[in-house]
C-alpha cells in the first residue's frame, strides 16, 4: 500500500543508520533530489549508498558524501569531472568502493526484487573486476556469477505518480528507477505530479504501486 | 599518390586522418538498418557522419533508441540526456527502457554494434579501455565491459600512437582489461586494421605505407584480406 507524504522529511523518515540505500538517477534525469537533501536532514548514517555515480558538485549524493553519513559505495562510474567530494573521500581512504560494470550494477539488482539467488554473466570475464569470482563455462562460453544487490531502501525520481504509487517516468528520467524499486524493501519516490486513482492509464504505467511505499510531490 | 590493390589502400600522399575523418571512416562502415551504440568521446563524432536517412538507430545505455543529435538552446531537457549526460534530441520512432532492459538488449546480442575508446587493443582483439593501472587512479567502468561483451560487433577507433610514439595495438595488453577477445576492427588516424581468428589484417592506411607500418607496430600484420 503506496502512501503520499506531504513532505520529503515525511517520506524519508525512519531510514536508520547503517542502511543500504539505492539512490537512482543518471545525470540529473530520474535524480531524486528532494530526498537526498531530506536524508541528509534525517541524519541516518553509516549507509552503503548504491547509485550509477559518487555524486556530481556539491549537491545532491555529493552532499551526503560530504556529510560523512556514507561508508561504502557501489556504482560504476564515481569519477566524473565534477566528482571532487568522493575523489577527495576515496584518495583520503574514507570510503570504500565497489566498482560494479553498468549492466550488473542493473542486473543485481534487477535480480534482487526478481527473487533470483544469483546468475550468471558473461560480462568482465577475464577482467580485475571478476577477479576471486566463480565461473562456469556454459555452451562453450565463460560466465562469472554475480549475486544480487538489494536495498532497504530505494530513493527514485518519476513524473508522475497515482495515488495507488504507480508511477510514471518521462524519457530517460526511467534509468534506474524501475529495477531499484523492485530490489528495496521500502521505495520511496518522488514525482512532478500526484494525480487521482483512475487517472492513469494502465497501459503506460511502468512501475506498478505494489512496488512503491512512498510518494512525495516535488517541485517540478 | 594512392596505392590502391583489390585488398589494401595505401594513401601515402597526404598525412593521418584528423579526428573528424576517421569519425567518417567508421560511418563508412556503418550499414544501414543497424543498432548502434556511440562510446563516450570520440566515438560520438561517428553521429555526424550518419546520414539521416541510413536507418541507423543509436542506441544511448542509459535508457533510449533513437537518440538524435545534441540538444541546443529551447531543445535542452534535463530529462533527455546521452551516456556523456550531455542534452539530447529524440526522433521519430524513438523508444525509453529502464537500465536493466537497456543491458540486456546489449548483453543479449540485439546490438550490431557499439564504438569504443581504447587505451590498447591486442592482437587477439582484447580491449583495455576503462582502466590504466595507475594505483592512484579512481577506477570507474562505466558500461564499457558490458558493450565490449554484449554487442554483435565491436569497433575501436583511436590515435595508433601514444604520445611517445609507442603503438597502442600490442601482442597483449600492459593495462587492465576490459573484455577478451571482442575488437573485430580497429580505426585509428594512420590505419585500419580488422582483426580475424588468424591474423591482424590492415585494410587501409594514411600518411605512411603498409611496410612503414610494420616497423612500428610490434604486432605481425598482414596485408589486405587473407
Amino acid at each position: 500500500m503506496s502512501v503520499v507524504c506531504d513532505s520529503a522529511d515525511e517520506a524519508v523518515a525512519g531510514v536508520a543508520d547503517g542502511s543500504t540505500v539505492l539512490v537512482g538517477g543518471f545525470g540529473m534525469a530520474g535524480m531524486p533530489v528532494h530526498l537526498i537533501d531530506a536524508l541528509i536532514r534525517q541524519g541516518a548514517t553509516d549507509l552503503t549508498v548504491v547509485s550509477n555515480n559518487a555524486g556530481n558538485a556539491d549537491t545532491g549524493l555529493a552532499a551526503l558524501l560530504a556529510a560523512g553519513r556514507v561508508r561504502k559505495i557501489l556504482c560504476s562510474f564515481p569519477r566524473q569531472a565534477d566528482s571532487w567530494v568522493f575523489d577527495g573521500l576515496y584518495r583520503s581512504g574514507r570510503i570504500e568502493l565497489e566498482v560494479v560494470p553498468q549492466g550488473n550494477l542493473a542486473e543485481r539488482m534487477r535480480a534482487a526484487g526478481a527473487g533470483i539467488g544469483a546468475f550468471y554473466c558473461p560480462t568482465g570475464v577475464g577482467t580485475m573486476l571478476a577477479e576471486g569470482k566463480e565461473t562456469r563455462e556454459i555452451g562453450g562460453r565463460t560466465y562469472v556469477l554475480e549475486y544480487p544487490i538489494a536495498g532497504d531502501v530505494a530513493l527514485i525520481g518519476a513524473h508522475v505518480a497515482d495515488r495507488r504509487g504507480n508511477l510514471v517516468y518521462r524519457k530517460t528520467g526511467r534509468n534506474f528507477g524501475p529495477v531499484m524499486a523492485t530490489a528495496a524493501t521500502t521505495t520511496i519516490a518522488e514525482v512532478r505530479h500526484v494525480v487521482e486513482v483512475g487517472d492513469l492509464d494502465p497501459e503506460a504505467v511502468v512501475t506498478p504501486g505494489i512496488y512503491v511505499d512512498r510518494v512525495v510531490r516535488v517541485p517540478a | 599518390m594512392t596505392v590502391a590493390d583489390a585488398n589494401l589502400d595505401e594513401h601515402t600522399d597526404r598525412g593521418p586522418l584528423g579526428r573528424d575523418e576517421l569519425a567518417g571512416v567508421v560511418a563508412r562502415d556503418i550499414r544501414p538498418g543497424w543498432y548502434v551504440n556511440l562510446g563516450i568521446g570520440q566515438p560520438t563524432l561517428v553521429a555526424n557522419h550518419l546520414a539521416p536517412d541510413s536507418g541507423v538507430t543509436l542506441h544511448t545505455e542509459n535508457g533510449m533508441l533513437g537518440m538524435g543529435p545534441l540538444a541546443s538552446g529551447d531543445a535542452v531537457d534535463l530529462d533527455l540526456l546521452n551516456a556523456g549526460k550531455e542534452p539530447v534530441t529524440e526522433l521519430p520512432g524513438a523508444a525509453y527502457f529502464h537500465h536493466a532492459d537497456s543491458f540486456a538488449m546489449m548483453r543479449g546480442g540485439h546490438l550490431d554494434l557499439c564504438v569504443l575508446g581504447a587505451f590498447q587493443v591486442s592482437a587477439t582483439g582484447d580491449l583495455a579501455n576503462w582502466h590504466t593501472g595507475d594505483p592512484d587512479a579512481v577506477p570507474a567502468v562505466g558500461g564499457a565491459m558490458d558493450l565490449a561483451v554484449g554487442a554483435r560487433q565491436v569497433f575501436v577507433m583511436m590515435s595508433l600512437f601514444t604520445k611517445a610514439g609507442t603503438a597502442k595495438l600490442v601482442p597483449s595488453c600492459s593495462y587492465p582489461l576490459t573484455a577478451l577477445r571482442c575488437v573485430d576492427r580497429v580505426y585509428t588516424d594512420v590505419a585500419t586494421f580488422e582483426i580475424t581468428a588468424r591474423a591482424v589484417v590492415v585494410r587501409e592506411t594514411w600518411g605512411l605505407s603498409y611496410d612503414e607500418l610494420c616497423t612500428r607496430v610490434e604486432v605481425p600484420l598482414v596485408r589486405g584480406y587473407p
